[in-house]
């Protein structure tokens, strides 16, 4: 029980930082800043260059050496980190626009938590805002991808005959195709310039699409046993409508597995998404995902010289991670319930 | 900077002091054969022996000279064969090679060359005048196709090589041809015993494929062919016929065997010589430059920032001729692309400082035109280059009428909002870089820019052939500093005329300018006239904006610390050009490892 509550609370946890990104986030994500390429995280000091202890927590600006390849602060001007700054305008649902942030310092002073990319674009504000899209094309494509396949799951499992063997063939057939080299050739055919909205929502439609089948499957099986069930078959014999038998009687066997499938589709798709960013066919720059920023790891001198750009990998390992618990956790309490 | 100029005017130098010596008696480096006329590399002096490793970025496509097209073959087949006049890749200025001297008629259209006597190919068969015109035969033979048979078409017509005498040609231009000599350097010479029979038969295009037997191939290089492995590596060692000698008339070149072992891409190369498995590394970016620079004393390397190359990126616009081609959308944007006020106010918003500060990482100088610092006698230097002004771009615009809404974003006088694709190679980080920070500086003009990285092969398909594109980052030069080496990009025919191109007349007064220009410094002997009439070109190009210039990166090379007489140059090929006066300082390396 206690397993569950702290699974729960840090997903929940996860979900509320990536919901509120931009309020989180100190910076714009797309905020370019030319001085400041690669630059390390800040660190965030307590006691001065004269030795003098602050409660209140600073920064000092940081400027690349001579050569270029390393940051030295300068000790002169102290940043303190102030809470509840104004800063750069973001929204967090659509409608819904403030620019109030958690915490900031004063310009020039920047607070970078996990440092800079190769543009001087903040990373930790980049992680929060590449998260957002990633879980919510995870998400959506998701709930897109059960209600595809409960639906056409239920319908074969249901009507059986001819219906149910084009279904699964169909299944088998979204099954076997190769979606990676689809997509490349999706991509391929669509016009050059699709705006970021667009680009988004035709991930989570393609996700959605080649990941019906298997839940399908699973929905077709249960439903197959369910209806056959002595009570079920009594209900018939009773009159009861098929419509009625199936939401009373056979759907709510259903749900086990449905929601097992969601736990483990959600991170599946939210990988797909970082794979299909990794290789440059999701989001594009200068918009972030977590895939887009782990593709600067593919470059050798980025995964040898600066380490913060992993963050957005701690970030991916840290929500799968999550997912995959709440999963188990799911199916340890089914076993339970069913013995 | 004053240590690079020394070096350089030794290497001047020492070129000028090369010289004729007929050598009789046998010295212990090697045999010697009577009359045999070779030329003797004051500069050099080594110790032999040894084995030197470079890591290439791909397998070389074929051994077979006049078919090179690709980086890697040149590289493999440039160590193995030897041309007739040679530009000195550090002072960019002519030498003898295989000709030891060349006489020019008063019209420019006759040269006469003197071939070295005595020398012999690799395999140990005599070199003659025979050779040399059964190369040019091969070279303008439309068989075989050579990347090289345009460049030798001088006035409309073949350049005519004949024989006068054993260790004599004349060579005959159709018209006065500027910079003449240059057309010699990297034209390889072949051994005509060898390769007649191919020839004869039309199948000289299929000899010396990768596959070819050592023995088989046989050139004027330093190195001959030992070893092919598909997909690992190619082994040549020494060629002991080769025709420079040393300061102490010890026969070059020193290392003993070259290979060549296949890589992949940048990083792998970086990896293989930051491991100690290679120990040349060619051109790299500036990020893994600075990243072996790190480790540089640790592990002993040296590393070489050449300064400024020829190379030049640029954006351009998709300025094509759509008509027959059904692309409504890209014609409608190209309304904008045609306004010459259009472009400089894109170029006036270009933060160039930016690219080479973070792509190139403050080893580059951004452009405004087309010939680099890199070259030190074509440059215009009296181009404008005006500062990055927004404000001032924004001026121009407005002046266009062109006009902001509301919410920033720029509309034309249509009312239409401005928005466009960049198309990279998604293979070149470096160019969807400078395609991002542009992305970004263009923003603060109200355009809507979006940068696509595309597939290289689909990309070249879409600017040559389909034009279904609004602009695109790329990057021309780095071959000879020469202006005829441009040709093709700036003629309005041209095939590298990119924002344009399949032109049969000039679309524009100012291209057509050009062509005039670009033909008359083409037949114009007076080196200052041609800088004129240059000068004049790279001025009219800065006007009308068709490219917008960007940046030149610095050349960065490296090789182990213990190699000596390593010079790297800006020209290709950088860092093997003098690869027969290489050698190992260190006892252990020279002696094998």
């Amino acid at each position: 029980m206690k397993r569950a509550v702290t699974v729960v609370s840090v997903l929940v946890g996860l979900h509320l930082l990536i919901l509120l990104a931009g309020f989180v986030a100190p910076y714009d994500p797309t905020t370019q800043v030319r001085t400041l390429p690669f630059a390390p995280p800040s660190r965030i000091h307590f006691v001065d260059a004269a030795g003098i202890f602050h409660l209140r927590p600073f920064v000092y600006a940081s400027a690349p050496d001579g050569a270029g390849d390393y940051y030295v602060e300068d000790m002169s001007v102290r940043y303190p980190v102030r809470f509840f700054t104004r800063g750069a305008r973001y929204s967090i649902v659509p409608g819904i626009e403030s620019d109030v942030h958690v915490a900031g310092v004063d310009a020039p002073g920047r607070l970078t938590l996990a440092g800079t990319d190769g543009y001087g674009r903040d990373v930790f504000s980049r992680v929060l805002h590449g998260a957002r899209v990633s879980v919510t094309a995870g998400l959506l494509a998701t709930l897109c991808a059960l209600f595809v396949g409960t639906v056409l799951g239920t319908l074969a499992g249901f009507t059986g005959g001819v219906v149910d063997r084009i279904v699964m063939r169909a299944a088998d057939v979204f099954m076997a195709v190769p979606w990676l080299y689809l997509l490349f050739a999706v991509r391929a055919a669509l016009p050059l310039h699709l705006d970021t909205r667009a680009a988004f929502l035709l991930l989570v439609a393609v996700l959605g699409v080649v990941g019906w089948a298997r839940p399908s499957r699973l929905v077709r099986g249960i439903v197959l046993s369910a209806k056959e069930r002595a009570y079920v078959r009594v209900a018939e014999g009773f009159g009861a409508s098929p419509l009625y038998v199936l939401r009373r009687h056979v759907l709510p066997h259903t749900y086990g597995v449905v929601l097992t499938q969601a736990g483990l589709l959600v991170p599946q798709f939210i990988l797909a998404e970082v794979t299909l960013s990794f290789l440059g066919l999701g989001i594009g720059e200068p918009e972030a995902s977590l895939g887009s920023m782990l593709g600067t790891l593919q470059q050798y001198h980025v995964l040898a010289s600066y380490w913060w750009m992993f963050a957005p990998a701690i970030a991916l390992v840290a929500v799968a991670a999550g997912y995959h618990a709440l999963t188990s956790l799911a199916h340890d309490r089914a076993r339970l319930v069913a013995s | 900077m004053a240590q690079r100029l020394m070096r350089l005017i030794g290497t001047m130098f020492g070129a000028l002091l090369v010289s004729v010596l007929p050598l009789t008696a046998a010295t212990p480096a090697a045999l010697f054969t009577p009359g045999e006329e070779l030329q003797v590399e004051r500069a050099a002096t080594g110790r032999p022996g040894g084995r030197l490793v470079v890591a290439l970025r791909a397998e070389p496509r074929t051994l077979n000279p006049l078919l090179v097209a690709d980086a890697p073959s040149r590289e493999v087949v440039g160590r193995m064969t030897g041309d007739l006049i040679h530009i000195n890749r550090l002072s960019q200025a002519i030498e003898p090679a295989l000709a030891s001297a060349w006489t020019r008629s008063k019209d420019g259209r006759e040269y006469t060359l003197t071939l070295r006597k005595g020398l012999r190919f690799s395999d140990g068969h005599p070199f003659d005048a025979d050779d040399v015109v059964f190369t040019f035969q091969a070279l303008l033979d439309a068989r075989v196709a050579s990347p090289q048979r345009d460049l030798l078409i001088v006035g409309g017509k073949p350049i005519d090589v004949k024989k006068v005498d054993e260790y004599h040609v004349r060579v005959s231009l159709a018209g006065p041809y500027a910079a003449a000599e240059r057309l010699f350097d990297s034209v390889a010479i072949l051994p005509r015993h060898l390769l007649e029979r191919a020839f004869m038969e039309g199948t000289l295009q299929e000899a010396w494929t990768t596959q070819v037997a050592a023995g088989a191939i046989a050139g004027l290089g330093p190195y001959r062919l030992k070893e092919y492995v598909a997909g690992q590596r190619l082994v040549l060692e020494r060629n002991p016929y080769y025709w420079k000698v040393d300061a102490n008339t010890r026969r070059l070149p020193y290392i003993d065997e070259l290979v060549f072992l296949f890589t992949g891409n940048e990083d792998a190369q970086v990896i293989r010589f930051q491991s100690g498995e290679s120990d040349v590394l060619g051109r790299v970016g500036a990020d893994n430059f600075n990243l072996l620079m790190k480790d540089q004393t640790s592990r002993r390397f040296q590393l070489a920032d050449l300064g400024p190359s020829l190379e030049y990126n640029f954006l351009f616009f998709n300025l094509n001729d759509l008509s027959g081609k059904n692309l409504p959308q890209v014609a409608a944007r190209q309304r904008w692309f045609t306004d010459v006020h259009f472009r400089r106010a894109v170029s006036l918003a270009i933060d160039r400082d930016a690219i080479v500060r973070l792509v190139f990482k403050g080893r580059g100088v951004p452009l405004w035109g087309n010939v680099t610092p890199g070259n030190r006698l074509w440059q215009n230097t009296s181009l404008p280059r005006p500062a990055r002004s927004v404000a001032d771009a924004r001026a121009v615009l407005k002046t266009a009428g062109y006009s902001w809404r509301s919410d920033g974003a720029l509309v034309d006088r249509q009312g239409q909002k401005v928005e466009f694709t960049i198309a990279t190679s998604a293979t070149s980080a470096q160019r969807t870089e400078m395609a991002t920070l542009i992305q970004a500086d263009l923003k603060e003009l109200g355009m809507d820019v979006r940068v696509v990285p595309l597939e290289f092969r689909a990309l070249l398909d879409r600017i040559l052939d389909t034009f279904d594109y609004d602009a695109s980052v790329q990057g021309f030069g780095g071959g000879d500093a020469d202006p005829n080496g441009e040709m093709n990009v700036w003629l309005s025919r041209g095939t590298n005329h990119y924002w344009r191109l399949g032109q049969k007349q000039p679309a524009t007064p100012w291209e057509a300018e050009i062509d005039r220009l670009m033909q008359q410094q083409l037949v114009t002997l007076d080196v200052p006239e041609r800088k004129r009439l240059y000068d004049r070109v790279q001025m009219i190009i800065a006007e009308n904006v068709p490219f917008i210039f960007l940046a030149t990166p610095h050349v960065l090379v490296g090789a182990r610390a213990d190699l000596g007489n390593f010079q790297p140059s800006v020209l290709d090929h950088y860092t093997l050009w003098n690869v027969e006066q290489l050698y190992f300082k260190s006892q252990a390396r020279s002696n094998g490892r």
